[in-house]
């Protein structure tokens, strides 16, 4: 083999690179999903639609209340859950509920590194220190 | 196996039937379901809505003050001091605002009135053309609204307008709010905003802030309905409306 040295050097620092971030984690504490302060029972006990729902669906939810409301003028969402009506509002009523972005939404997004832009316009609630 | 045309004939049959099958779920799993939202119960509905201004009976600068406060403070519209100033309702004189009726010696009564202004919510908006992401676009009321989730600040709009309604963000608008509405967004840097007729209010079944605050100055309802409050107005009074050379159909009319 014509410069097998250079070769099996180049293909070992290839794969070295490559798995980086895996041997780079090694050791590291594994993912945890987060705790995510939910709304005392006396406010709500059930969100909209069921929390196995809303964890895998929220942004698509979200992403259907914004179009319907804001397109098409459609305010009230009938849950598929139990047929209760809503306002589709986050301000109105996400945060009524969720009253803390920091220990509801921030959690996972922080975690997961995700930075929804919905509060570059929408209001948070005031968090209670 | 020996393929005869009766064969090959079956195989097709149930394939096609399969295929149609499969395709009708996947198609109605993409297709938005509608089946499970509404309007709210006692929201306000119009052929086209529209609004009348009583000049006559605004004296003073004054006079406007709470309406452009109402709408202002409801929709979290900034306060900016200079060239970077955001307003969805603001006054202006006669000249100004009606540029195209150049009436020469000018009652001084007209002379020396202020006319309020907003968006016009015109028939044949010029700005929902030119708007290349449809965040701009008109309901099916007649409202000219903006889908801000869509406004990529290009400001074609602000081209297109001809009535100077249409207001840039330069900068985040949050510290010139002096009391957020938590019930109302506000915007970000880099979108245009402007008045929306309050068809977050129309929707609850309440009549625009300004409306509310003008106790009667303003008259607003369906241009579309000849028994509404507001033709019956059109019919008694004379108006006049902004630019009507330009053939953008304001809905916002002026009694003289």
């Amino acid at each position: 083999m014509f410069d097998g040295g250079k070769i099996i050097a180049g293909i070992i620092v290839f794969v070295g690179l490559m798995t980086f971030p895996f041997w780079y984690n090694v050791g590291q504490a594994a993912y945890k999903t987060p705790e995510l302060q939910l709304p005392p029972k006396d406010v709500a006990t059930q969100c909209v639609e069921s929390a196995e729902y809303m964890r895998a669906e929220h942004m698509q939810l979200l992403n259907n209340w914004r179009d319907w409301v804001v397109r098409d003028a459609n305010r009230v969402y009938t849950s598929k859950q139990n047929g209760a009506h809503f306002e589709m509002s986050l301000q109105k009523s996400c945060m009524k509920c969720h009253t803390s972005k920091e220990q509801f939404c921030d959690k996972c997004h922080t975690a997961a590194a995700v930075a929804p832009y919905c509060w570059d316009c929408h209001i948070a609630p005031q968090e209670v220190k | 196996m020996k393929t005869n045309r009766r064969h090959f004939l079956k195989v097709a049959g149930v394939t096609a039937l399969g295929l149609a099958a499969g395709a009708g779920t996947a198609a109605a799993s993409y297709l938005p379901h509608y089946d499970h939202v509404t309007p709210n119960h006692d929201h306000l509905v119009a052929g086209r809505w529209g609004m009348a201004i009583d000049t006559r009976k605004f004296h003073s600068k004054e006079d406007f003050l709470p309406l452009v406060q109402a709408c202002h403070k409801d929709h979290n519209v900034p306060t900016i001091p200079g060239k970077q100033e955001v307003k969805w309702l603001w006054t202006d004189s006669f000249h100004h605002s009606f540029p195209t009726e150049p009436n020469e010696f000018l009652s001084e009564d007209i002379h020396h009135r202020s006319f309020l202004l907003m968006c016009n919510h015109c028939k044949n908006p010029p700005c929902v053309r030119v708007c290349p992401t449809q965040a701009t676009y008109k309901r099916a009321d007649g409202i000219v609204i903006m889908d801000m989730h869509r406004c990529i600040g290009c400001r074609f709009c602000m081209a297109g307008c001809p009535y100077g309604s249409r207001s840039f963000n330069f900068q985040d608008p949050r510290p010139f709010i002096a009391e957020q509405n938590k019930e109302y967004p506000t915007r970000m840097k880099g979108v245009v905003e402007k008045c929306n007729f309050c068809a977050e209010r129309l929707a609850e079944g309440k009549l625009p802030a300004c409306v509310e605050a003008s106790e009667g100055k303003l008259i607003f309802g369906d241009l579309e309905n000849p028994e509404s409050e507001i033709r019956q107005a059109l019919a008694e009074n004379y108006t006049i409306r902004r630019k009507p050379d330009l053939g953008t159909d304001p809905s916002v009319f002026y009694i003289i």
